[in-house]
Order: C-alpha cells, then structure tokens, then sequence
C-alpha cells in the first residue's frame, strides 16, 4: 500500500513537471507547481511515516515492467528506505512551501519550475530502486534534474563553472556506483539487490566495493576530498533548491553508502571501519574550517554541509567496526547516532537555508560583510536563523546535540577493540568531532552575528523587508521540529530503531519508557540526557532570574547611545567584519591548513591611499589532488590529440594492431 | 608485585613523557633549563622506584648518579654557560608549538604500537615502561629537529639519555659499568658541547645552528 | 521518600551555590589583594555589587536588540543549572540523570554562544573583538574538556558525574599517569574558561588586552549584575569539578546521615578554599601572555587529553 502510493507519487511529480513545461509563461504557474509539489509531498511523506512507524517490520516490494527487459524496475520498501523518504519528504515538503512564498522574486521560473518536482521524485525514486539497474538511473536522473537547478541561473559569475564542476564530479561518483555493482552482481550479472544480498563477494572485491561505495557516494554527498564541486555548486541554486541539495540530497548519497556497505556487501572487516571514521573525522574538522573562512553566507552554510556528512560518517565508521567486532549494542548505537543526525542535519540545514534565502531575497546580498543588522528589519527570520544555529552548532537543548552526544557515546563505548590502529584511530577522532563541533559554534556566531547583528553596512541591509508568510511557515515548521527532536529525542530514536534493528538484527532498548523521557543508551550508569528537563529547567531559570529582578529589584530602562569606550556613533564600518572575526581562527588553524599567508600594504606617509591587507589561501586539496590530475588530463589530450591528424592507413593499423594484440591475450588467457 | 608499586612505577614512567611534552611546550630559555632539572629527577626517582621493587640496590647508584649530574650539575652549568653568553633568551623554533606537539602526540602512539604489540609476553610494568621510554627517546629527537638553538638541541640529546635510562632499568638488565660510563661521558660531552657553545657563539654571534649551515661546502 | 530526598538535596545544592558564588569570587579578590601587600576590598564586597547593579537602571545602547536582553538571563540560566549539576557536597541529586558530563560541558558552551552574540550585537569594535577572541579560545577548549571527560569516563566507564566520582573515590584508582595529565589539562582549561590570568584578566579594562570584559563593556544595571553571577557561578563550577573528580573525599553518598552531609559541606567549603587559595596565588605569580600564545596554551591542554586518553584506550587491554 505504502509503495503503491510512494510510486504514485513520485509519478505525480513528473506528471507536475511536465505541467511546469507546458505552463511556465502564466502568471500562476509559480503558485500551482509548488502547491501541487507540496501536496503530492504531504502525501508521500504520510505514507514513509506509515512505513516507518507502524508497520516497519514488513517489507514491501513491486516489480514494474520498464527498464531493462529481462530484469524489470525493482522497488522495495524496507526500514531503511523508509527513514530516508521521511527525510527526503520532509525536506520536500517544507521547501515546497518555502518554494510558494520564495519562488514569486524567481526571474526565470521556467529555469526552476519543471525540475524542482522531477528532482523530488529522483531522490524518491532512488530511495525505493531495488535494483542495480533502476537505482544508477534514478540517481542519475536525480544528479540531472539538481544539475539542471544549479544552472537555472547560469548567467550570474560562477555559476556556469559550478555547474560544470558539479557534472564532471556527477558523472564521476556514477561511474564509480556502477563498477561498484558490476562488482556486486559479480560475472553472473544479478543485477536485483535480492540476488547481490544471497551472492557472497570475494574478499579481494569487498575491499573494492567499498572503495567505489566511498567515492560514488562520496562525491555526492561531500566527503573530502571529493567535496569540491559542493560549495560552488550548493549555494548557486535558488536557496530552497539550496536547502534540498544540502540538506536532503547528500542524504539520498548517505542512503547509498548505507545500502551498499551495510545491506549489500555482506559482513564487514573492521578496516572498512578505521577507513570510515578517518575520512569522516578529517571531513568533520575541514569542512568546518573552510566554512568559517567564508563570508558568502550560502557557501559557509555548503561547508557545513561537508563537516555534517563528516560527522554521520564518523557514525557509520563507528557502526562498522562495532559490527566487524561483533559488539552489537556499539553497532546499534552508532548507526542509530549517525541516522539520528542525517534527519537533525535535514532539518537544520534546510532551515538555515531557507533563512539565508530570506535575507537573499530581501536585500540581494549573500555577502555577510554587506549585511549586518536585519535583527530589526526581519525579526521573525532572525529567530528562525537563530534556532537553526544553535541547533547546528551542537548546543543543548536543540537537536544537534542529541546526535553529537549519541556519537560520544558510541566513541566512548569503543576502548575495548581489539585492534590496535582502532585504538589509536577512534580516540583521535574524537578529539576531531569535539573540535568540529566548538569550531561550528564559533563559525555561527560569525554567520548570525555579522548577518543579523550590529548595524548595517549597506543600504540594501537597511532596507530590508521581512519576508513572506509562507517562507515564514516553512521556517518555523523546521525550527518546531528542530526543537521537538532536541527536547523529545526519545521518541525519534525509538523511530530509528526498526532500521538498526534490519541491519543488525540489534537495536537500542526503548527510550520512551523512561521515567521523565530520559534518554538512556546503553546503561542510567553510563550516560543519560534529558533535553525536556534541560530545557524547562534553563526557561524556568530564566524566567524566574528576570522575574525576581524585574519586580524585587528594579524594571528602568533607557536607551541612550552605545558607550563603546567612550567613542560613540562609530561609522558602521568599524563594526567587526566576518572576516576579522574568524582572524584569530584562521592564524591559529589556517596557516597549517590552508597555507594562509597575510599580505599588509602600508601606504607610506603622506599618500592618500587607504592601505590593504590582502590573505592568500590555498585549498590543499584542490592543489595536491584536482590540480595535477587537470595538468595530467591536459598532457593526455594533448598527446591524443596528434591521433586526429593520422592517415587512413595510420589508423587501419592501429585497429589491427588492436584486433591482434586482443586475440593474443584471449589465446594466452584461456 | 602488589597494585601501588606497580602504580607508581606507571605514575613516574608516565610523568617522564608529561614532562618530555613540557620540554617540548617550553620556548624559554632558563624555563627549559628547570624543566630538563624535573626529567632528570623524574628519572632518578623512576630509578629508585625500580631499584626498590626490584631489591637491586645498585639502580640506587644509577639514580644517585641521575640526580646529581643530570638534575643539578648540568642544569646550573648550563645555567652559567647562558648567563656568561648573555644568549637570547627565547628559543626560536623550526615549526609551531602546536603542530610538535600533535606530532609528540604521534610518536607516543606508534612508540605504544609498535613497543606493546612485540613484547606481549614481559610483564605489564616492562611492556608499559619499554614503550614510555621509547616515546621519551622519540620526542628527545623530536626536540632536537624542532629547534633551532644549540642549548635546546643539548638539552634534547639528554632527555634521550634519560629515556634510554628508563628502558635499561626497565628491561633489568644494564651493569653498573655501564651506566658509570655512561654518566661520565655525559660529562664529557656536557664539556664537548659547552666548548661547542662558546666557539659558535665566539665565530657567528648568534647560538642558531642554522649560521653553521651556510659554512658548509658542496652546497649552492 | 527517596525522591523527597534527592529533591532537597537538589535545592539545597542550588541555594547553596547561588550563595557561595559570589564570595567566592570576593575571596579570590581578597586573597590576591593580601598577597599584593594591598588591603582589598572584604569578601562581602561582590554581594553589595549585585545588589548594587540591580538596583540600577539599565542604560541600553540605542541599537541594541532583543538577543542582547535575552542573552544575560540564558546565560545565567545554563549557567546554574550546569552548576547544580556537579556534585558539590553530596551525590544523589534528583536532576543528575538529565545530564551527564558531555551535556554538562554542553551547557556552558550554549552560555558562551549568547554570550558571544550579544557582544556583537550592539556593533561597536570591542564588543567583536570579545566575541571573536572568546570563540577562538572556545574552539581549543572545548575540545580540551571534551578529551578530559573521555579520559575520566573510560576510567569510569561513565559519562555521569555521580558515577566518576565514586569512581575516583573507590580502591581500584590508583596512580595513574592519565589522570595526572587530565588534572594539569583540566585546570589549563578552567583558567581559560573563567578567563584569569595568563588568558585574560578579570580586572582590565585595557581595551586591547580583554576579552571577557570587552564583550560586557556595553552591559549595565541588572543585566551586567546576572552576567556578573555568571561567571562567579562559572568559577564555583570548575572548582566544584576539581574538587569533585580530583578531591573527592568527604563526598556524602546516597543514603548516609546527616553527618556525612555535614561533613561533605565543610570539607566543599575546605575545597573551595583551597582552589581560590590556589588560584589567587597562581595569578599573582604569573603574567598575562599574548593573545595568540593563548592558543599554544590551550593546544597543550587539548594534546594532553588526547594523550591521556589515548594512554587509557591502550591501556584498556594491558
């Protein structure tokens, strides 16, 4: 029943889009795209809740006749995917909502209308795909439709190189997902994940396989160093679009990883684990320090998507090495704390960008050193960014703490490993999480302090309008949940575990029977959280601290201007920058990191000209990764390209040479 | 051997590495001069700790030997020889504190990796105290490519010493002799490098080896 | 019956710490005064200062926003509560389970997150270069903590505070080299955190030098008092931590009588003593360092608890 009506639904939107294409010249077709994606979104997400909660333990299947003759469109509807098309759904949902209020200042909604429903129903599509087939086309056309997004508006500077990036790195993670599953399916070429399920992979190949598994769904979803296309491409779409990319796609490239490491490729070694949680450690702390060097407030929101997925992988790292030790309640823990995140980072994400779209669309900057301010003139926005930060910033009593400390847990349930390099590895990384997450903290006191606090730096942020309603709605639905996930954790988790539970054949004990809804891991004498308590203790306190002084002591109030050591009414311009705040940041990480160099030009005495300080930084990964292999493909079609001016005969021998060397190899091989 | 005196020899072997970091940390001069004094009287009472559980009152020498020259003699000679030179009184170094110090922390984990593992069958106290002193020796060495400075390079080469002293009463198996000769040519080279000390300074005006390296030929 | 116990457990560990702050800080200042051959102000003196600013009318800069209102009583708030759940002189308090060690150090850093926005709120160049410096010392010390908690609970096996100082007080610790290191990395940290000398200094008003006090400069009246509190609630705090995972004698346990309770809060009282004793001396004897040798300090502190735990995690199977 589910699956039908996921099917369906995925079908409406195509069906939308074409009603996009055929209707995107009219005045209304904003309005009816978006209310007809919200719907179709409702609808779907109805139906994954219904999967995920009440009838979880039953897995649903469907073979349609399309796709490739002889193996048909394989669909399945289990736990896992259940997870994740709420999360997809949700993200759907809200950006469409968003999308009703936001999608009235698009300039070119023909770029945007027919897409933004067809991308809705790739990512569903390749969340149900049970088959190997069904799953590569679906990401693909998911991939598309998000490309087709980044370059609706392909005239401002950046966005057609971000475009371009985004393709090549695309086209790359595809190709390496569909080796993976040639791998998989193995000679016999049993394409449907049932028939890789049963098959049992050579050692030798599993290795592989996760090697791929990495690099496809890797590059999707941003893990260093294959993040690269991300924080150009993520902020240059509209901003909800921005939000599904950042916030739901890189989940559908989680899904992919999870699906193939933990359901497909069989029993894994603990290596695959050691080599998880590096690469999710070193994403976590870089993809945090990249963000806080930014001043584009949509790209510093990108760069955080590469330190979240960072910190999921820390999990899913964590959850393969409890699961090769056979430590069943550690595995649990783990996927429990890194599926736990993937939804928290949906909703955070989402709403960050949406707040970003807001300010976006109310002065035109997305620069954070032109803004400054809006705390007055969007006051409601300002909340919303607000909630959305301290929940991405890991602080209590709001979501993103759950998960962190979840993913604590689990690292502090690890010194019992056998392995040595486990040893060393697992307490590194988490130092490495510890610092993301203060390091996050102190990225969003810059990205909401120089947007929506102090003054404004220019007369687009002083202008600013509040935005509309149904943005607004979207915003706060998110900031809802943002905040019943962190007060209420319990009832999430209880909700995740259906998918431990298919994975593991383990799951976390229930949480919702804890006395006060406390949430209890593994031991009460171990570790135990209650946000609710936390959260009406903290407003209780607060409340009754302003209560007491307001009534016992003293309620006089005067504004008067700023003392500021004695030099008031500064220009605004003396404000602290974005830049100037992650200074300190940057001399302590960035000059190891990324090679920061500070250029001061002093004009000398008597010159008029304002002096400058310019700072030099390099992206190690692009220079030791991306650059050779440019210069390298640059060499190669260089020397091929002589191929094209051979004769005929040059040519017919190079066949010929080719045919024999071939039916050499086939004679000595067999 | 019961739980304390197995908590204690951990307690003394591990603050040895502590205060190798503390060397590590330290950019002033007379700074790092009382703290290389703490590691050599970290290694004495190591010394003496295992001469005790180990009723082998001839590490009570080798103790008495570490304490006098190691945490009195050479410091204040070393303390004079600064004094007499007027020597800058901050250690310039080759990279960050911060970074040598994630590098130490490196070498303590693969001196653990690779010194746990082998000796799986020594008891808990040798396997523990083989793989502290290695860390030791490591970050000795640590030390000496870190810094530019002549007194500090001295002052790594002796916290080896020191860590080589903790594996050899670790490992329960180095003779008297040695470890006199050992001590003396300490002395020694505490005369050899105080020499050393006063030519460069005399030549280049400076105590940075980094001048000696412009005089070396063959080079461009 | 149990619960009616924890529960005044629970409130008197509160009022006792509300109480307590303030002298503490007083006496800190008195003992630091004493030692600089200066009379000082009495211990008293932070109380009548409290008193004091919230009486006061508060003068709010013209541009100043809700946040900037808001933030001194969340402050406050995080602040208290994280405090009242730290052992000070007895185990067994009713709201221990609602946060552990993690969630703990969790709630000072949402402290410092209001706090550090509503030093930019105001937008005047000092209140920037508070919040700018206090989040760069933060992204060090916080992880710092973080590796002090982790080293403590794998020797606990026990992210609750409750259960680590049981720990600590049982037979089977020892002398362990972690723990030693994890004690000079946490007392790096509180230096920093409660910035004292060598990080910042409580008493400047040197514009270039501050930090803390650069992001209050625009405070006044009740505002400034409760972020005052504050941070005297945050110094009781760390020495309350100090002295219940590192000195944990005379720690009442559940279920003991009176008496014990009565000694728990003299030997606390002893403790608190001994710390700010400490610390006043500390600080008189050492100079202020450099903004950016701030972060080689407090790099040490986080090498060393990554050291100590790493020492524990190989040590787990030895």
């Amino acid at each position: 029943m589910a699956l039908t009506v996921l099917l369906l639904c995925a079908g409406a939107w195509l069906a939308t889009s074409v009603v996009a294409l055929a209707a995107a010249r009219r005045s209304t077709a904003t309005s009816l795209v978006y209310a007809l994606a919200l719907v179709v979104g409702a609808v779907a997400l109805g139906a994954a809740l219904d999967a995920l909660i009440y009838s979880s333990d039953s897995i649903r299947a469907a073979v349609l006749p399309i796709g490739l003759p002889w193996l048909g469109a394989h669909f399945r509807l289990d736990a896992l995917s259940a997870l994740f098309l709420v999360v997809v759904n949700l993200g759907g949902l809200t950006a469409s909502l968003y999308g009703l209020g936001y999608g009235r200042h698009e300039q070119a909604p023909g770029r945007v209308l027919p897409f933004f429903p067809a991308f809705l129903a790739g990512m569903n599509l390749v969340v149900l795909a049970d088959d190997a087939f069904t799953f590569l086309l679906t990401w693909e056309f998911m991939s598309l439709a998000s490309w087709a997004l980044v370059m609706a508006h392909h005239r401002q500077p950046g966005n057609a190189k971000a475009g371009y990036i985004y393709l090549l790195m695309a086209s790359f993670g595809t190709l390496a997902l569909l080796l993976a599953f040639g791998l998989l399916a193995g000679p016999a070429g049993g394409y449907a994940f049932d028939a890789i399920r049963d098959s049992e992979p050579a050692a030798g190949m599993s290795a592989a396989v996760l090697a791929l598994a990495l690099i496809g769904a890797g590059s999707k979803s941003g893990l260093v160093p294959l993040h690269v296309w991300l924080p150009l491409a993520h902020p240059a779409a509209p901003s909800h679009v921005s939000a599904l990319m950042s916030g739901v796609m890189t989940k559908v490239a989680v899904y992919g990883f999870v699906r193939i490491v933990f359901d497909l490729l069989g029993p894994p070694e603990w290596w695959w684990g050691a080599v998880v949680l590096t690469l999710g450690g070193i994403s976590a702390v870089l993809g945090v320090l990249y963000a806080l060097m930014q001043h584009d407030l949509k790209r510093l929101l990108a760069y955080h998507t590469v330190e979240n997925i960072g910190i999921i992988f820390i999990g899913l790292g964590l959850a393969l090495a409890f699961r090769a030790n056979d430590m069943q309640v550690g595995a649990a823990l783990a996927l429990t704390a890194a599926l736990f995140h993937v939804f928290n980072h949906s909703l955070f994400k989402s709403l960050l960008f949406y707040g970003a779209g807001a300010v976006l669309g109310a002065t035109g900057e997305r620069d954070m050193e032109r803004l400054g301010g809006l705390i007055h003139r969007m006051p409601l926005t300002a909340i919303a960014f607000l909630a959305g930060s301290t929940a991405i910033s890991a602080l209590p009593p709001f979501n993103g703490f759950v998960s962190e400390w979840l993913t604590f847990q689990a690292v502090l349930l690890s010194p019992h490993f056998p392995q040595w390099v486990l040893k060393f590895i697992v307490p590194a990384v988490g130092a490495m999480l510890a610092l993301s997450a203060a390091l996050a903290a102190g990225c969003f006191v810059k990205a909401f302090g120089a947007t929506f606090l102090g003054r404004a730096r220019t007369a687009a942020a002083q202008r600013a309008r509040e935005t509309d309603a149904l943005s607004l709605a979207a915003m706060f639905l998110l900031v809802l949940l943002c905040l019943a996930a962190g007060i209420l954790p319990g009832y999430f988790m209880d909700a995740l575990a259906p998918v431990s539970q298919q994975l593991f054949d383990a799951r976390l004990q229930p949480q919702h029977l804890h006395a006060w809804l406390t949430i209890v891991p593994v031991l009460e004498s171990r570790s135990s959280y209650n946000g609710l308590l936390l959260f009406v203790m903290i407003a209780g306190a607060a409340w009754l601290a302003a209560w007491v002084i307001h009534r016992g002591a003293s309620h006089a109030l005067r504004r008067a201007p700023a003392w500021d050591c004695g030099f008031p009414d500064a220009n605004p311009a003396t404000q602290y920058t974005a830049g100037s705040f992650a200074q300190p940041i940057r001399r302590v990480f960035g000059s190891v990191v990324f090679r920061a160099r500070e250029h001061v030009y002093m004009p000398p005495p008597g010159q008029m000209q304002p002096a400058r300080m310019h700072v030099h930084m390099r992206d190690l990964a692009w220079d030791t990764l991306y650059a050779p292999l440019d210069v390298l493909v640059g060499f190669a079609a260089d020397r091929f390209n002589r191929v094209q001016w051979w004769t005929i005969r040059a040519y017919l021998s190079l066949v010929f040479g080719s045919v024999v060397v071939l039916l050499l190899v086939l004679a000595i091989w067999n | 051997m019961d739980h304390l005196a197995l908590d204690v020899a951990h307690f003394l072997a591990g603050g040895l590495v502590l205060v190798s970091f503390m060397l590590l940390y330290q950019d002033r001069m007379f700074g790092l001069l009382n703290i290389f004094a703490l590691h050599a009287l970290v290694v004495s009472l190591s010394v003496a700790w295992q001469a005790h559980i180990q009723l082998a009152p001839y590490l009570y020498i080798t103790a008495a030997i570490a304490l006098v020259v190691k945490a009195i003699i050479i410091p204040v000679a070393l303390h004079h020889i600064v004094l007499r030179l007027g020597i800058h009184r901050t250690i310039e170094t080759v990279v960050g504190i911060g970074q040598t110090m994630l590098a130490g922390i490196g070498l303590v984990a693969l001196s653990i990796m690779v010194m746990l593992p082998i000796t799986a069958e020594a008891g808990t106290l040798t396997r523990e105290d083989l793989a502290f002193s290695l860390s030791v020796i490591l970050l000795g060495l640590l030390m000496m490519i870190s810094r530019r400075n002549a007194v500090s390079q001295v002052i790594g080469f002796m916290s080896i010493e020191n860590g080589l002293i903790l594996a050899a009463t670790a490992a329960k198996g180095m003779p008297l002799v040695v470890e006199i000769s050992v001590a003396f040519s300490i002395i020694v080279a505490l005369t050899v490098v105080g020499i050393f000390l006063f030519r460069i300074r005399e030549r280049f005006d400076t105590m940075d080896v980094h001048a000696l390296e412009r005089f070396r030929g063959g080079q461009p | 019956m149990e619960l009616i116990r924890e529960a005044l457990i629970q409130m008197a560990q509160l009022v006792l710490l509300l109480l307590l702050a303030p002298g503490l800080t007083g006496f800190v200042r008195s003992v630091k005064a004493k030692l600089l051959r200066r009379k000082g102000p009495p211990i008293r003196q932070p109380y009548r200062d409290l008193l004091k600013l919230i009486r006061k009318e508060v003068v709010l800069a013209e541009n100043a926003s809700w946040v900037y209102r808001v933030a001194p009583y969340v402050i406050f708030a995080t602040t208290l509560i994280a405090a009242s759940l730290v052992p000070t002189f007895a185990t067994g308090l009713l709201f221990s389970p609602a946060a552990d060690l993690i969630a703990i150090v969790a709630l000072l850093g949402t402290a410092r997150f209001a706090l550090a926005l509503a030093g930019l709120d105001i937008g005047t160049s000092f209140g920037g270069i508070g919040s700018s410096r206090e989040m760069m010392i933060a992204s060090l010390a916080e992880p710092a903590m973080l590796m002090i908690v982790f080293t403590l609970s794998l020797l606990a096996g026990s992210t609750q505070l409750w259960m680590v100082a049981t720990f600590l007080q049982g037979p089977d610790v020892g002398l362990r080299v972690s723990l030693a290191m994890a004690v000079v990395a946490l007392i790096m940290v509180a230096i920093a955190e409660n910035a004292r000398i060598p990080v910042d200094n409580p008493a400047t008003h040197l514009e270039l030098t501050m930090i803390h006090e650069a992001m209050i400069l625009e405070y006044s009246g009740r505002h400034l008092a409760v972020i005052e509190a504050a941070a005297s609630l945050k110094l009781l705090l760390y020495f309350s931590l100090i002295g219940c995972v590192f000195m944990p004698w005379g720690l009442a346990a559940v279920g003991q009588g009176f008496t014990a309770y009565a000694v728990g809060l003299g030997t606390y009282v002893a403790k608190l003593a001994a710390c700010g004793f400490l610390l006043a001396v500390f600080e008189t004897g050492t100079a202020k360092m450099r903004v950016f040798r701030v972060s080689d300090f407090l790099g040490a502190a986080l090498m060393l608890g990554l050291l100590a735990a790493l020492l524990l995690f190989v040590s787990q199977t030895t």
